[in-house]
Order: C-alpha cells, then sequence, then structure tokens
C-alpha cells in the first residue's frame, strides 16, 4: 500500500503525545512520534531512552508523553535495559506468564552522545546478542542536553562549547564517526539511516521494517537542534532537506547485509548550503576560510562515493 | 530432614539460584564470582531452569539488564566481585531508587587498586549507602541459605529493595564443605512465585518508571527508600522465623557466640567469624572470657540490638575488611561505635582493619586481638582505637 500520511495520521493516534518540552524546532520528537506510529495500532509497545534531552522532556515525574511502558535509567546504558525487558518478555512469555496473544515490540531511544559515545558498549553488546530490538538514534550532533559539548558525532569545524571556535583552533577538527557503518559490521538484520523528510515516507517506512524485523535493528535519524545548530526554529524541515539534497546525511538502508540508497538526489547540492544557514558552522565562512568549506565537501563526497560503491558491490549477483 | 552436599560456595549459590529458577539472569565473569554464571549457564543449557541467560558485555550492563527485566515483572539475579561490582556502581543506585527487588550474590572482593583478586569487603563497603538490604555470610551453608530467604524479603510489599548476599571470595566460594541442601519442591515452595503489581510488560496497565525526578519529589521519594529499609528488619526476622521452622536452621541479624557471658569480644562478618569462634573455644578452655557477635544484617543496620548485645562487656574489637581510608577506622567500626553512642553505650571500643587483598588471617591474629582486649578492659580503654590487624609496618 502506497504511503499516505494523512491517512496514517488519522488511523494511528500518537503514542508520543503532546505536551512534552521539547524546544520548539527540535528533530528528535518528530522522530519519536514517527517511529511509534510505525507500530500497528494492536501491538504494545515498552520504550527505553538515555539519558538526554528527549528523556528529561518527556517524562517529569510525575508526567509522562509515553502511551506505551516506558523505562530509563542512565545516559549509557538504553540498550542494556531494553535487553532486560526483552529477556524477561521471552521467559516470561515462554513460561505462559504473559497472555499469549499479546504481542510486544521494544524500541530504545538515545541521542548521539549516549549511542555514538558514552553507550556505544551496551548498543553493541545488545545488537550482538541479538535480542528482538530496535535501537534508534536521534542524532543532533553534540551533546545538546548539557549545552552543546562536542560529541563523536559532531562534523568537523563545528563550534561547540567544548570545541570553540577560537583563534587558534577553528571549531572541531575531527571528523564524525559513521556509527552506521560501525552497525553494519555487527551483520544485523535491518540497519538503515533516515531523517524526517518527505512528509515523513522514509522515516516511517524504515520504522515499520525495523520494528517487524525479527531480530535486531538499529536506524540512525539525523535530529536537528536548532539551539545547538543555530538555525530559525521553523527552518527544521528545510534544514532536513538540505542534509539529505547535499549528501550531508544519504538515506539508505542495509538488509541482510545488501546496501540501498533510498534516495539518491538528481543534483547535489553543494554543502555550503546545508551549512550556512547553521551559526555553528558561521567561521566556515569567514575570508580566508574557504579551506574548510573545500575539505567539509571533500569528506561528504568521499563518504557519498563508499557508500555508492557499498551498494554496487554488495548487489552483485 | 534435607540433602547432605559437598559444595564450594559458588556452587552452594548456583544451585540456590537453580531452586528459585529466576525468570533472568544477567551476568558477567570476574573472579571469584565467575563461577556462579558459569554453573547457572549450564542449568540453562541442560533445560533444568526457565531463565532466560543474558550473557551481557559488561557488569554495568548486567545490572542494567537487571533493572529491565524486574521492571518488566520477571524476577532478575545476578553475581559480581569488586570492580564488576563498582562498574554497577551508577545503576546500584537506581535499582534501589526503582524499588526493583533484584537479588545479587556478591563474592567479596578488593576493590583495585592496584588489581587484587583476593578477599576484603571493599566492594561491599562501596554500595553500603547505596539501598540494598545486605546480609553477609559465614560459611557455604549461610550463603545458600540466605539466597533462598533473599526473594522472600526484597519482594515484600513492604520492602522492595534490592538484596545482595555476601561471602567471602575463595575462602568461601572456591572452599568445598559439607553443607545442607533443602529439596528442590520445598526450596520451591518456600521462595514462591514473583507476583509484581505493577510492571512494563502488563498491557492492561502501561507505566513508566525512572523519571526526571526534581525538587518537588525526590525528597519524598528518598523518604519512602528510607521506610523501606527500616521495615526491612521486621520482614527479615519474619523470613527467617519462617527458614528456621523449615529447615532448624535459626538466623537472626547477627549470631552471639559465646556472648552472653563474655567480658571481651570481636565483632565481625563473613568467613572470619569461623577463625574466631574456633579461638573463642580455645580461650574459654583457658577461662577467658571471650565472645563474639557476627553480623549477618548488614543493611539495615540493627543499631538498638547491638548495642544491647555489647553492653555487658568491658571491651570490644570491631574487625573491619575494608578501611575507609578516612584517617578515622573502618565503616563497620564506625557503624557499631554510633550505634552504642546513641544506646548510652559505654565499652571501650577498638577497630581492627585486617585481612586486606586476602592477606590470611590466623587463629593467631585473632588470639592477639583478644590479647589486646584483655589489656584494654583492665586498664579501662585506649586512646589507639584505629588499629591495623597482620601489616607489616
Amino acid at each position: 500500500m502506497a504511503y499516505n500520511m494523512k491517512e496514517i495520521i488519522a488511523t494511528k493516534p500518537a503514542r508520543f503525545t503532546a505536551g512534552h518540552r521539547m524546544c520548539a524546532g527540535c528533530g528528535a520528537p518528530v522522530v519519536g512520534r514517527t517511529v511509534l506510529r510505525a507500530l500497528k495500532n494492536e501491538d504494545y509497545a515498552v520504550i527505553s531512552c538515555a539519558t538526554g534531552c528527549m528523556e528529561v522532556s518527556t517524562f517529569i515525574y510525575p508526567y509522562t508523553s509515553w502511551t506505551d511502558s516506558f523505562i530509563h535509567t542512565a545516559f549509557e546504558c538504553a540498550a542494556a535495559n531494553t535487553s532486560g525487558v526483552e529477556a524477561a518478555y521471552k521467559s516470561l512469555k515462554k513460561q505462559g506468564k504473559l497472555p499469549e496473544d499479546q504481542h510486544t515490540k521494544f524500541i530504545t531511544f538515545g541521542g548521539d552522545g549516549g549511542t555514538y559515545d558514552i553507550g556505544l558498549q551496551s548498543l553493541s553488546g545488545a545488537m550482538e546478542r541479538g535480542h528482538d530490538m530496535v535501537y534508534v538514534c536521534y542524532d543532533n550532533g553534540a551533546y545538546m542536553n548539557t549545552g552543546i559539548q562536542r560529541s563523536s558525532a559532531t562534523p568537523r569545524f563545528a563550534d561547540t562549547t567544548t570545541s570553540p571556535a577560537g583563534k587558534v583552533i577553528p571549531g572541531k577538527m575531527q571528523n564524525r564517526k559513521d556509527l552506521t557503518q560501525i552497525m553494519a559490521g555487527h551483520h544485523l538484520p535491518y540497519v538503515a539511516q533516515s531523517i524526517a523528510v518527505n512528509n515523513f515516507k522514509d522515516l516511517y517506512e524504515k520504522s515499520e521494517k525495523a520494528i517487524y524485523t525479527e531480530g535486531p535493528a538499529f536506524l540512525n535519524v539525523l535530529a536537528p537542534c536548532p539551539r545547538g545548530w543555530g538555525y530559525p526554529t521553523d527552518m527544521l524541515m528545510e534544514i532536513n532537506k538540505l542534509a539529505v539534497e547535499t549528501c550531508y546525511w544519504p538515506l539508505y538502508e542495509i538488509v541482510d547485509g545488501k546496501y540501498h540508497i533510498t534516495y539518491k538526489p538528481a543534483n547535489k547540492k553543494p554543502i555550503e548550503e546545508f551549512l550556512k544557514p547553521q551559526r555553528r558552522f558561521k567561521h566556515m565562512f569567514l575570508p580566508g576560510n574557504e579551506w574548510m568549506i573545500e575539505e567539509f565537501q571533500k569528506e561528504v563526497d568521499r563518504r557519498w562515493q563508499e557508500l555508492l560503491d557499498l551498494e554496487e558491490i554488495t548487489n552483485k549477483e | 530432614m534435607g540433602i547432605r552436599e559437598r559444595l564450594s560456595g559458588n556452587e552452594a549459590a548456583a544451585i540456590a539460584m537453580k531452586q528459585i529458577n529466576p525468570d533472568v539472569v544477567a551476568a558477567f565473569p570476574i573472579t571469584p564470582s565467575t563461577e556462579i554464571p558459569q554453573y547457572f549457564s549450564t542449568f540453562v543449557s541442560n533445560g533444568q531452569v526457565d531463565t532466560e541467560f543474558v550473557a551481557v558485555e559488561s557488569e554495568h550492563s548486567a545490572m542494567t539488564a537487571c533493572i529491565g527485566a524486574e521492571a518488566a515483572g520477571a524476577r532478575a539475579m545476578t553475581a559480581t566481585s569488586a570492580n564488576g561490582l563498582s562498574f554497577m556502581w551508577e545503576q546500584i543506585y537506581i535499582a534501589s531508587s526503582l524499588r526493583l527487588p533484584i537479588v545479587l550474590s556478591l563474592v567479596n572482593r578488593a576493590v583495585s587498586g592496584p588489581l587484587n583478586i583476593h578477599n576484603d569487603h571493599s566492594d561491599a563497603m562501596g554500595v553500603r549507602d547505596a539501598g540494598w538490604i545486605m546480609l553477609f555470610s559465614e560459611n557455604n551453608q549461610e550463603a545458600y541459605d540466605n539466597l533462598l530467604m533473599a526473594h522472600r524479603i526484597a519482594e515484600h510489599k513492604d520492602v522492595l529493595l534490592p538484596l545482595m548476599v555476601c561471602q567471602d571470595g575463595f575462602i568461601t566460594s572456591h572452599s568445598i564443605e559439607n553443607i545442607e541442601l533443602l529439596e528442590d519442591d520445598k526450596a520451591k515452595a518456600f521462595v514462591g512465585t514473583y507476583k509484581p503489581e505493577h510492571y512494563l510488560l502488563n498491557k492492561e496497565e502501561p507505566i513508566a518508571i525512572g523519571p526526571l525526578d526534581l525538587q518537588a519529589h525526590l525528597f519524598e521519594h528518598k523518604y519512602q527508600q528510607a521506610t523501606a529499609m527500616r521495615n526491612a528488619k521486621k520482614v527479615i526476622a519474619e523470613v527467617s522465623k519462617e527458614f528456621e521452622e523449615l529447615t532448624g536452621r535459626k538466623y537472626s541479624f547477627f549470631e552471639e557466640y559465646k556472648l552472653e557471658d563474655a567480658e571481651i569480644a570481636i565483632v565481625c562478618m563473613n568467613s572470619t567469624a569461623g577463625t574466631t569462634k574456633y579461638v573463642v573455644d580455645q580461650l574459654r578452655n583457658k577461662g577467658i572470657k571471650a565472645g563474639l557477635l557476627k553480623i549477618r544484617m548488614f543493611r539495615p543496620f540493627p543499631t538498638e540490638e547491638i548495642a544491647k548485645a555489647l553492653s555487658h562487656l568491658k571491651a570490644v574489637a570491631v574487625l573491619d575488611k575494608a578501611d575507609s581510608l578516612n584517617g578515622a577506622g573502618g565503616a563497620l567500626f564506625e557503624d557499631v561505635t554510633s550505634a552504642m553512642f546513641v544506646n548510652k553505650v559505654q565499652v571501650p571500643t577498638v577497630n581492627y582493619v585486617y585481612g586486606i587483598g586476602g592477606r590470611d588471617t590466623t587463629s593467631n591474629d585473632i588470639e592477639s586481638v583478644y590479647n589486646d582486649l584483655a589489656d584494654i578492659a583492665n586498664k579501662g580503654g585506649t586512646n589507639d582505637f584505629y588499629r591495623y590487624l597482620g601489616v607489616r609496618k
């Protein structure tokens, strides 16, 4: 059936409800709501969340934005929490201690700090053990909850509070880690990279696949942050689009080892168009700093080509 | 009559877990507790338990997975030692704050550094304020018995706190001793089934746990934890009584060994109590009125009862198998002396830090403590109350 956003919204009530306290123009709640919409109405879910913006803005005692069961313990271990919940489900189900017709799905959310960095170990462990779960990283490219500190997901040259663009050092000096590729190295049944564009079609469809693929699945979703990136709050969807059109954030999935790029821009836009509206890259546009934009472009091109190659290699007969 | 067996402390713990048949076990190897998940995974592989065994990638994830499982509505257990417990530390606090009755078998070992794999109590002392019930075990039998009682205590509606059963690494964990086991059916009947009131997997009543809990509520939640810890005392007494009726083995908050008419006494925990009992017997043969108070229930701490039990003595030595490195003495010493102070018990009391990093504590060492106590009793006190036993200075 063709994707129809209006119909989906009309027939599937939001399981991530209004009233949360995330910022206007933030990408993360859009991700949360879209992922959960991909659940079948009759299915129940247990959500686990790492400490971060999403957790502290959606579950402030005694209020919660989550209509399904929800658990949070700490920053680095959302995947391990889900491991325990999923193991309990398997065990209780096997022993007949849960209703036979109850289908429960396990979805975990973590920001890039809680996923690329401090939570990488527990994520890797949970994925390797093969729990039937989906881990969703909402990647906003820095520790936004504590005030915009650099993470290993922060792009090169970005101005953050722990990689400030100064007189000697022009922002973060290292390229970003490619977590989606690290997850691909775990040889999971389903790995995908997505973003909220085009009426959320890409994200919805990949979420649905991730949730209904048996075994561990990983979704890496770019989730812009107006405070950390420095764009006007009404520009969220435009920024998302630019991330894709410039190939800064390629949309692709890996199903049983086969790469599939789900969107290839007809005319790949220059990276400046993505960088320009963002305050964190402002210094890159000062006279004399043209080399930064060139290097940034080179890295984007290199990674895009690598992805094209991987798609070709893995689909060879 | 139970089943006569010969088992190591780790085997005893694993057998107890087999009889408990928890829904989930998540564990990570660390000496000297490694054998517990090792034995247990054999039970899993051979279909002798219904448990899902989660072979996690770290102790942090072991405790986190136990939290997830217990919150989901399952009975979850784990085992660890030393640095493993240190690595769990963050989640140890979270487990108790979420009021999840997880049971942990702690095989006590020195916390690094430098690295040492042998026994002392520095791991347990590092979590003494974390809101866990802590039971100590002199030998394999006690480690087994305490584990069988653990869920009944932890899961009681007035308690709902996690519980750890401690035993000494290598000294009891790897020593084979005679033990009396309960028959499987009797053990299972005693432990009972877990029926949580609220749990994540209940589709009829979704819940959210682990909120951001700010100034308006955290204080009250901590008070509830404190209240639960106070309630645990009564429940531990009740469950121990019921266990005694079933097995004939009596467990109190602490064991008094020839203490009633003693003039001098040692207070200690775990295996050293065995050595101390031997020395007490020797001294009694010589007409010296020596006694022992062996603490089983360290958290909650039986303040009033301990003060009362020590009130008639002329001198007391508290043995700490971990130093608090505060320049003033070990944790048990501070707990015992403040218990005495608030209950107006004035007995000269001295602290010995001993057995660090697995240093043997011989009967001669213990005897030297009693000799010191006789001297302190004669003089009516000492200013030198913070001492080391068996260290080369």
